[in-house]
């Protein structure tokens, strides 16, 4: 399973990559194992705000919808519109081409209570 | 209590996710729900279908007796024939609907849905009657389906004879000494056969047909293949609430019985005129799949209820399956089903989805 070091992971199985007062979110090699094949993937539109822990996207396998939480609280300044119309991207490349949106931290100090590499793994192997 | 079939170990040794159905411990897949889809379709998948229930009927007064309780002509059927039918409450709804298999002049095996393998024994049971003796036997047997168009040529690796070409066909023959009965049905759309046998040759032809070139295929990919091709799964599509008249199953029911259970809510139904359809919908254009229990609307009036929904992969769009009033079960009305708030276009079609063109 793959889990970079670089990177901050919420419980719910979100990553974040932090660059400065934005962060890229993303969902984890682990989701997207368990979620099996994504076939729709509803990122949220640029402009919209969101709390830590709330409901900010949703990804669709054949079996199932789920929920994206994000991990800090933000404004949305970019969705990754390709996975529109290539969803398998969260299957095949989790923390790059499958990104789904940027947000602008309202609230940086969240990014520290997220886990390290280490603290998901323990998370996930529970 | 949840129950396993026994090929549990083998599942999980193919790398299966299991997953809770009708009160059974299943593998909803192995390589994946759409890779398995595509192996059905393309090749020949093995589907454990062990949790399905094994009814035997026999005696002197079976057929009359199963005609009385089914709503198809039981006495149609030869010895090696098999026939879909259905299980009707006084209301007319549905309780079941299943496989009837004739084994013997005199012998009858139906293969029920898990989920309702006590309830129909016990209705079945209350309505007994005549010269019959009705065993559960479901604890003791085992079921595989085989399906895909590979099917044919794993049939003759496996059991070194031909599968007969004709559908709807059940024998019985001998393997390793021991009994077990081939029937050219299945839930896929492909042509294939299912295996059914006593619970200790299913490890052994399980492994057999895997070596002949069967892929392991869960309960996810049967979903999208029976979907596909509009077949109703009992619980989503098929329940007490509406009759198989207004399931589009008008050709499994054969009025002209004499009698059988929920005949007279047929006829006066039929007379009346049948208040909803089974219908199928596609959604054309980009769309999440579709799921059960989302809303239809024609305008700005919700009018029914999705039943099943998900992605075709035949199709590349969602489609979905719902009861809607009858004057818009008609190909072409435009619709549009509510996803999370937002509408999203739904064309009525003729089923099934997947027009296979043979």
């Amino acid at each position: 399973m793959n889990i970079p070091e670089n990177l901050r992971y919420a419980d719910s199985h979100e990553w974040i990559l932090v660059d400065g007062d934005t962060a890229t979110v993303g969902i984890t090699d682990h989701a997207q194992a368990e979620l099996t094949d994504i076939v729709f993937a509803e990122p949220p539109k640029p402009g919209s705000t969101f709390s830590a822990g709330q409901v900010s996207a949703v990804v669709e396998s054949v079996k199932a919808a789920s929920d994206i939480y994000s991990p800090v609280s933000g404004e949305v300044t970019e969705s990754n519109d390709e996975l529109a119309a290539n969803p398998s991207l969260l299957n095949t490349d989790p923390y790059g081409a499958g990104w789904i949106f940027k947000i602008r931290l309202s609230n940086p100090a969240e990014v520290e209570a997220l886990k390290d590499s280490a603290a998901y793994a323990g998370h996930i192997a529970r | 209590m949840i129950q396993s079939t026994v090929l549990k170990e083998k599942h999980i040794a193919a790398g299966a996710r299991m997953m809770e159905f009708a009160g059974w411990d299943m593998p909803v897949q192995y390589a994946g729900i759409l890779d398995e889809y595509h192996t059905v379709r393309g090749a020949c998948g093995v589907f454990d279908i062990s949790h399905m229930g094994e009814f035997f009927v026999r005696g002197p007064g079976a057929c009359a007796w199963l005609e009385s309780l089914l709503v198809s002509r039981v006495s149609k059927l030869l010895v090696g024939e098999a026939q879909y039918s259905i299980l009707l409450n006084e209301a007319g709804g549905v309780i079941d609907d299943l496989y009837v298999y004739r084994i013997q002049e005199l012998e009858f095996l139906l293969i029920v849905n898990a989920s309702k393998i006590d309830e129909d024994e016990a209705w079945m049971r209350s309505h007994l009657a005549g010269e019959v003796t009705f065993e559960n036997c479901s604890n003791l047997f085992s079921a595989l389906a085989v399906q895909g168009p590979n099917s044919p040529a794993i049939f003759k690796k496996c059991f070194g004879r031909e599968l007969p070409s004709m559908r709807n066909r059940i024998l019985e023959f001998e393997r390793g000494g021991e009994s077990l009965w081939v029937a050219t049905t299945g839930y896929t759309g492909e042509v294939g056969f299912e295996v059914v046998c006593r619970n200790d040759q299913v490890g052994g032809l399980w492994d057999s047909l895997l070596l002949a070139g069967c892929l392991p295929c869960g309960l996810g990919a049967r979903d999208v293949l029976r979907l596909e091709m509009a077949y109703p799964l009992n619980g989503s599509d098929l329940g007490y609430e509406r009759t198989p008249l207004e399931a589009g199953l008008g050709f499994f029911v054969d009025l002209s019985k004499e009698s059988f259970v929920g005949r007279d809510v047929l006829i006066a139904q039929k007379l009346a005129g049948i208040p909803s359809r089974l219908t199928a919908m596609v959604i054309d254009g980009k769309s999440p799949p579709m799921r059960s229990h989302y809303a239809v609307y024609s305008g700005e009036t919700q009018i029914a209820e999705t039943t099943s929904g998900g992605l075709s992969p035949a199709l590349g769009t969602a489609i979905a399956m719902a009861y809607l009033p009858s004057e818009y079960a008609t190909p072409d009305t435009e619709l549009s089903i509510d996803v999370r708030g937002r509408r999203y276009p739904a064309r009525v079609i003729k089923k099934p989805f997947l027009k296979k063109t043979k």
